[in-house]
């Protein structure tokens, strides 16, 4: 007797689910801790605004909220994608343009936290 | 078959077509639903690149901080920060009602429809607040 199991798919689907919702958790921790950040501090002037993120714990998760938001982003997006697209060719050039702009945008905060 | 014919049809969605998107009835965590992938595109498109243009201006010198008063305190600049900023409370207060769906917390057909408003009526408060602070009510 032989088994024949049909295999579908990339198998990427339940990692990309729990990613999503994982980063989304980060993304709502990341959101409390700027508001109570702000919320403690006095008053909101170029040099109390830039000092909260001169310190180092706020660069590492400014940084893992980053990397977070742009690995959510991917996922949603090409959700979107696979829903609305249905040329591969536009829907690959999208997808690479994304990625793109994902990963230039992360590189961009790197050089603004650089900065302070 | 005369009367037959002069009932006035009932619509029927089997593939919607754009052109009736309008007139096709959603329930409530239908719109919840929609609104968490527009809100999503929207985030994308616009949020991240001004989010980032606004930290970048923000933190970098005192020269670019007045940049970014400057374009905070604009018109075009405030009507940009309250459409992120519905997108952002939207996008986030419908999430966490997907978490909690996940853990099967309000799973029941009344819950999540009352979840489903909740999350509208809170958006919509939370978003009216950030109008009226951003055009000076208080």
């Amino acid at each position: 007797m032989t088994t024949r199991r049909i295999v579908v798919g990339a198998h990427y689907g339940l990692r990309d689910w729990l990613a999503q919702r994982i980063t989304a958790v980060v993304l709502l921790a990341y959101t409390l801790l700027l508001a109570g950040a702000m919320l403690f501090t006095p008053e909101l002037t170029y040099g109390t605004w830039s000092g909260l993120f001169a310190t180092a714990w706020m660069k590492v998760a400014t940084l893992m909220a980053v990397i977070a938001l742009i690995w959510h982003a991917w996922v949603g997006v090409r959700d979107i994608y696979m829903d609305y697209v249905q040329s591969t060719g536009l829907r690959l050039t999208l997808q690479v343009a994304t990625v793109l702009a994902l990963v230039g945008y992360a590189l961009w905060a790197v050089i603004i936290l650089w900065r302070v | 078959m005369a009367d037959l014919a002069a009932q006035k049809a009932r619509p029927q969605y089997r593939n919607i077509h754009v052109t009736q998107l309008l007139g096709y009835r959603l329930p409530p965590a239908g719109i919840v639903s929609i609104l968490h992938r527009i809100s999503g595109a929207l985030l994308f498109l616009a949020g991240i690149p001004f989010g980032l243009y606004l930290l970048s201006t923000s933190i970098s010198s005192e020269i670019s901080f007045q940049t970014y008063r400057a374009v905070v305190t604009s018109v075009p600049g405030k009507l940009l920060l309250l459409v992120l900023a519905w997108a952002f409370l939207h996008h986030a207060i419908a999430g966490v009602r997907y978490l909690l769906l996940d853990r099967h917390v309000g799973i029941q057909k009344e819950a999540s429809r009352t979840s489903a408003v909740a999350v509208l009526a809170l958006t919509a408060v939370l978003t009216l607040l950030v109008a009226l602070k951003l055009f000076g009510a208080f």
